[in-house]
């Protein structure tokens, strides 16, 4: 469901003149390939000779490695290698995520575990057979021997002295220890009126996109040349890296992403897996494949969250917040995640749990801590859901405590219009963004007066329903000026499109981010058509593909619209240009007289026009029809720099009712109003926000990875693991502000992990304010049936029982 | 391990017969040995669906099922529906409501969709969610699931057509 919002009036884009296909519901150009079971997945190709690996994963928690027993496995049938760090040695160099920040301590991702293993899960042989179901036999008949080193599950007494280390060379489990301040917290504290603080718990999760990693690399013994296709978001990063690692130019190694089953930031960072499969396609001569299966996807793929928040707000009597204080505590695993480093998820949940307010006074401390669990890394929203989880538990504490409104305590606090652009104490900045605008919208969209009427009948009945309402901003489209985590030595701040007409008049645009279901081949199009007056279906996406540009990384951080976009337009209007210039000797025109649309370079006012194709022709084939010296390939290569990048921002609402008896939690209505500039194509971006929606639905209710105290994954199956259902998620209302950015080229902001960011936060108040005639706050989740009866039954003066 | 058997069967209204291990999976069938592809494996578990297939006129979990089990059955996969040349209905409206976004999870989608219009076509919303709790979509929160499936049944029932290749 969409609903119209208010438009802006602002008017920054330079876009074609008319544009007709940049905000409108276009068809996706993926779907009919991905509809009729066409798609081409990694695991769908199968080239002749393909050995299949198969991984020896520890199955304990952190251990040294005694001894391996390869022996009947190498004998097994089918069995063409047998492959342990030892067998490695000399062929890759390993990689460390590197970062300036001054407290940092990376660790090397190998291959295979080296001397010790550090998580269940971590692999430490691999077994290459002719088939799958091979590899796997062949995998009961390895023994290792492994000398339990001291299992390292809680952060705090993993942070404490005397911890065992899982890397002893660090001398500490602390990975990165941080610290922010601006103004006189301590001051702002011991003069204000109200105080209101909590200990908060968002734990850990699994991205859960349905396909699992794979990877397949192909060595061209002829051409010594390395082709890696692998499920991931990031093949500009793979390229770099893996040229670093096997010491290769990168014409020799190309990464492609072809379609992809979804990341939610799992298959967002480099992992051993894809070093291996390289290693070992290089060296045998054979394409080697892994497939992984859903245990490996949930026990060493990349999670998400996991902080501990400890944090307090100071408020004067009208409920002004003055100050905000803060210590956290990241779990982060057994590895800094390349490349984007231990301080990725942590650092900043610091650098955003100052919201959209205006809070004059900032302290924080945070360290990311080394645990025997599987390493978290980017994670839809990255540090965001579980700050503004935060923030937004302590928004409405106030309120409670104040006695006001959570939509009146929100609205004195927010960064007002004419205070953009805000700078907030942890040095993020906000450009004008519809802070108010949003969180007006999606009470109006509601009928709030209407819900909380209907609460006070509800609560005449003795039903816990309650409304909850998250507020929040991120940044996003983020240019050089701002890495997306702290000190890294990748570029993550410029896009490079590449657009070209060929002789035929068809037109191809390669860029350096990679579709993992975002429909990036369709939204793009609708930009190049647009800015270059062509028609959609002339028009070809080449994404995913580290041979497409020079230089790329890839898809995250809700960056695609805004960078590949905003390169997308400054290379489509180098090429008009061109054609223009062709045009106006072909028509003999001046090119200021000329119109591009629809395929066609018109002179305005008359009847005289070119096709595309025809123009195209004239100006590869046809020799001699445009002067010898004006002639110039119809094609160019931009970057674009965003700089800052752009604010985009959201308020969610949801509504709920929380069963007596079973404690089951249903989801009455969801609303989003939000505002992420320009949209390109309004049902992809409900889409996105509903999937996002969905995903911290999950987290807030259902999703936790919980390993034991000897460090076992309780979660690894997806009946252990829940990721919701269609009939755990509610029918969703979203409302577009789209207001355009004022920074950013065609006033996109960046959308897609929105969705997460909102939702926990939101329910968890819903879940708070249901429960207020008990005095219960919410500040753990998932807020699971059990919790929540356990949080309950204490509350009515009950101990609950084990059973 | 074992020696291997014949098995015979209907695939997409094509006669088939392999040679297989009595342990091949009924989804690496299709995959690998008749390069049906569009038949996709998230879990192995039988809880995600993304491998759901036809089998018989019911809707089975390739991946919980052995090829030598659909021996001298009729299966039906992703590939049976349309064409992307030609969609069929169901697709067309996956197509038209942004039903899908990576694509992974669709196939099963699809076919679990294909049965809910045959067993329950005046289903309400509530009934659909329910019908389609077997597959799970990390990617579109189910809101666009819901609206196509719908919207293809309603389409169906005007037309009086039953879901199939056009």
């Amino acid at each position: 469901m969409t609903e119209a919002g208010p438009v802006s009036d602002a008017g920054p884009d330079n876009l074609a003149a008319r544009p007709k296909s940049i905000g409108a519901r276009i068809r996706r150009t993926e779907d009919p390939r991905l509809l009729a079971g066409q798609g081409r997945y990694v695991d769908d190709l199968q080239p002749p000779r393909t050995l299949h690996v198969a991984f020896r994963r520890s199955d304990v928690s952190h251990a040294r490695i005694r001894g391996v027993e390869l022996a009947a496995a190498r004998a097994a049938p089918g069995v063409v290698a047998v492959v342990t760090a030892a067998d490695l040695e000399g062929l890759a160099r390993p990689l460390v995520a590197a970062s300036r920040m001054a407290s940092y301590h990376g660790t090397p991702i190998r291959p295979l575990a080296e001397g010790k293993v550090r998580f269940v899960g971590e692999a430490v042989v691999a077994v290459l057979a002719e088939s799958r179901y091979l590899a796997e036999d062949a995998l009961e008949l390895i023994d290792i021997d492994f000398e339990p080193l001291g299992t390292v599950i809680d952060p705090e007494a993993a942070a404490a002295e005397g911890a065992p280390l899982l890397h002893e060379e660090i001398g500490s489990n602390v990975l990165v220890e941080r610290s922010f301040a601006r103004g006189d917290a301590d001051s702002a504290f011991a003069a204000a009126a109200h105080r209101v603080g909590g200990r908060f718990r968002f734990r850990r999760k699994s991205p859960g996109a349905i396909e699992n990693r794979v990877c397949l690399a192909e060595w061209d013994a002829g051409r010594g040349s390395l082709a890696l296709h692998s499920a991931t978001g990031i093949p500009g990063i793979l390229r770099d890296a893996l040229c670093e690692a096997l010491d290769l130019p990168g014409h020799r190694l190309r990464v492609v992403a072809p379609d992809v089953g979804g990341s939610f930031g799992g298959k967002g960072s480099l992992y051993p897996e894809e070093i291996l499969v390289s290693v070992l396609a290089r060296k045998l001569g054979r394409p080697v494949k892994w497939t992984s299966d859903r245990l490996e996807d949930l026990t060493s793929t990349s999670q998400g969250f996991d902080e501990i928040i400890e944090a307090e707000l100071a408020l004067d009597a009208d409920g002004r917040v003055l100050a905000l204080r803060a210590e956290v505590l990241g779990d982060v695993g057994a590895y800094s995640i390349y490349p984007w480093t231990a301080g990725l998820e942590p650092v900043q949940v610091v650098g955003f749990l100052p919201g959209p307010y205006r809070i004059e006074h900032y302290q924080a401390h945070v360290r990311a801590v080394a645990t025997s669990k599987a390493p978290t890394g980017p994670y839809r929203g990255v540090g965001r859901p579980a700050a503004v989880f935060a923030t937004e538990r302590l928004m409405d504490k106030a309120a409670r405590r104040l006695g006001l409104d959570p939509k009146e305590i929100r609205l004195r606090n927010f960064v007002r219009p004419e205070d953009f652009p805000y700078k907030i104490g942890s040095g993020i900045v906000w450009d004008r963004s519809g802070f108010t605008e949003c969180l007006e919208a999606a009470c109006a969209g509601l009928d709030y007066p209407a819900l909380r009427e209907r609460q006070r009948a509800a609560r005449a009945e003795g039903r816990w329903f309650g409304i909850g309402i998250a507020s929040y901003a991120e940044l996003t489209g983020i240019g050089s000026k701002i890495s997306v985590a702290p000190g890294m030595p990748i570029n993550t701040g410029t896009e490079t499109a590449s657009i070209r007409m060929d002789s035929t008049g068809g037109i191809t645009a390669a860029v350096g981010i990679a579709s993992h279901g975002q429909g990036l081949e369709t939204t793009l199009a609708q930009v190049v058509a647009d800015t270059l007056g062509a028609r959609l279906e002339d028009i070809r996406i080449v994404q995913g593909d580290s041979d497409a540009v020079a230089n790329a990384t890839g898809t995250y951080a809700s960056r695609g619209a805004v960078l590949a976009g905003g390169a997308a337009i400054l290379a489509s209007r180098a090429v008009k240009e061109k054609l223009l210039r062709a045009a106006g000797h072909l028509l003999e025109a001046a090119e200021g007289d000329l119109e591009a649309r629809d395929g066609r370079v018109a002179v305005v006012g008359t009847d005289r026009s070119l096709s595309f194709r025809e123009i195209a022709r004239a100006v590869y084939s046809e020799i001699g029809r445009i002067p010898h010296e004006a002639r110039e390939e119809l094609e160019a290569t931009r970057l674009y720099d965003p700089y800052y990048g752009t604010t985009t921002s959201a308020t969610h609402v949801a509504t709920l009712e929380i069963d007596p008896e079973t404690y089951r939690v249903r989801l009455g209505r969801f609303l989003v109003a939000e505002d992420c500039g320009r949209l390109i194509n309004p049902m992809i971006v409900d889409g996105q926000v509903h999937g996002g929606v969905a995903q911290g639905i999950g987290a807030a209710l259902y999703e936790e990875v919980v390993y034991d105290a000897d460090g076992q994954n309780l979660t690894a199956s997806l009946v252990d693991y829940l990721i919701p259902a269609a009939p755990e998620v509610p029918p969703m209302t979203v409302v577009h502000l789209e207001s355009e950015s004022p920074t950013t080229l065609g006033g996109f902001r960046g959308m897609g992990e929105g969705g997460t960011i909102g939702a926990p936060a939101a329910i968890a108040n819903a879940l708070s304010d249901a429960l207020l005639p008990l005095n219960i706050e919410i500040d753990e989740l998932p807020a699971t049936p059990e919790r929540l009866f356990r949080l309950i039954r204490r509350a009515q003066g009950e101990t609950p029982g084990n059973s | 391990m074992t020696g291997k058997r014949l098995v015979r069967m209907t695939v997409n209204g094509s006669p088939v017969e392999e040679a297989v291990e009595p342990r091949l999976l009924l989804s690496d069938f299709l995959r690998q040995m008749l390069g049906l592809t569009g038949t996709h494996v998230g879990c192995e578990q039988g809880v995600c669906g993304a491998c759901t297939v036809r089998l018989d006129g019911r809707t089975a979990r390739a991946c919980l099922t052995f090829a030598v089990q659909a021996e001298g059955s009729e299966i039906v996969t992703v590939e049976g529906l349309g064409t992307a040349e030609a969609l069929s209905p169901l697709q067309e409206a996956f197509r038209e409501h942004h039903a899908l976004q990576c694509g992974f999870c669709t196939p099963g989608m699809l076919m679990t969709a294909l049965d809910l219009l045959e067993t329950r076509p005046g289903a309400t919303d509530a009934e659909l969610r329910e019908g389609l709790s077997g597959n799970l979509c990390r990617c579109t929160g189910y809101e666009h699931i819901v609206a196509a499936v719908r919207a293809a049944a309603e389409r169906l029932a005007r037309e009086g057509k039953r879901e199939g290749p056009p």
